[in-house]
């Protein structure tokens, strides 16, 4: 059996979790794009060219008569500023990888990072390759749910309404595994803090580069305590 | 369509590449081979955590406390995911779970 297969083989189990949630949140992409007028074939072209959750939700809105670029760039921006500190914590291990790695940090969402650094590599497949094939079964995962959206989705028999917690659920699920295994739950609690109070002040749209800024002074602040701690993405 | 070809081709690059840009900055900022300062060592480490628990209230953003339903839909389903979770420890039952029963909460009783 190939390296690869291998790998892809291992790494199947621990996607599964994203896979219920993209064809979810996917599928919900695509009913909103269609409803724009776009086929599937555009929903799989931006699945596959962006790849970004809330960045694609976003953007269904830009596809209006007299939409300003510069306004396209900025509010993109701002949806996913918060990608910027997933890199600097992957910067050291993607490091090691090859070329690969290009496709891994333009396939860095919010649940594949999580995956890949909560996730062990089983001993006996070969790290790059194992969080790579991560990587492409995730975005496999998103462009299918996306399709399936676009093509079938207005045609499902129950209301889809809600579906899209499974991601809250995911990440919740994450964050309790972080929590049992006592690692860093002072980081953690700082950033459901930080976050919420930012929520509260400055409402839903605005309130992450706020919310990362107070994460990033009470880290530093309290830098001499918490380096200590062991890291959970290395 | 609202827009031509073309226009929208234009969009989904922008966003293509901005989104990109967001993910590559780190990886420029500290290619290989180039010593990694201890402040960002540091703050791989601890930024994780902090992030995932940022996530979780990221994506409630939009839950509104103050009119009906006031986010009871949400805090009982996160509520039973992470019971369910801390009992079973198994992420498909948990969000399986949590999903159906948030959907059933907001389409039927709420």
């Amino acid at each position: 059996m190939s390296q690869y297969k291998k790998a892809f083989k291992k790494a199947f189990p621990y996607t599964i979790p994203v896979l219920t949630g993209y064809l979810f949140i996917g599928i919900a992409f695509g009913v909103m794009y269609a409803e724009k007028g776009y086929s599937f074939l555009w929903a799989m072209l931006m699945s596959v060219l962006v790849y970004a959750g809330s960045g694609q939700y976003l953007a269904v809105n830009f596809f209006v008569p007299g939409i300003s670029f510069v306004q396209v760039v900025f509010l993109t921006f701002m949806v996913n500023v918060r990608h910027i500190f997933y890199g600097i914590s992957l910067v050291e291990r993607f490091n090691k990888i090859g070329k690969s790695r290009w496709y891994m940090i333009f396939a860095l969402t919010d649940e594949t990072y999580s995956l890949l650094c909560t996730t062990k590599v089983p001993k006996d497949v070969d790290e790059s390759k194992f969080l790579f094939a991560i990587s492409v079964l995730d975005h496999s995962y998103w462009v299918l749910g996306s399709v399936i959206g676009a093509v079938a989705g207005t045609l499902l028999p129950i209301s889809s309404e809600g579906i899209d917690f499974a991601m809250t659920a995911l990440f919740v699920v994450i964050f309790i595994e972080q929590w049992i295994d006592k690692k860093n739950r002072i980081p953690a609690i700082i950033g459901v803090t930080m976050a919420t109070i930012s929520l509260l002040i400055f409402g839903a749209n605005n309130f992450v580069p706020p919310a990362m800024l107070a994460i990033m002074t009470l880290l530093f602040v309290g830098r001499k305590k918490l380096d200590k701690e062991e890291s959970i993405c290395h | 369509m609202p827009l031509s070809v073309k226009m929208s081709l234009l969009i989904i690059v922008l966003v293509a590449i901005t989104t990109f840009a967001t993910r590559v900055i780190p990886f420029l900022l500290f290619p290989k081979g180039k010593e990694i300062p201890k402040t960002v060592q540091y703050l791989g480490k601890v930024l994780t955590p902090a992030i995932i628990g940022m996530l979780v209230v990221y994506c409630l953003k939009n839950t509104s406390i103050l009119a009906h339903p006031y986010g009871i839909p949400e805090a009982i389903s996160v509520l039973v995911v992470a019971l369910l979770h801390i009992w079973k420890r198994n992420n498909l039952l948990s969000i399986g779970v949590g999903t159906v029963l948030y959907m059933a909460l907001i389409q039927c009783v709420f």
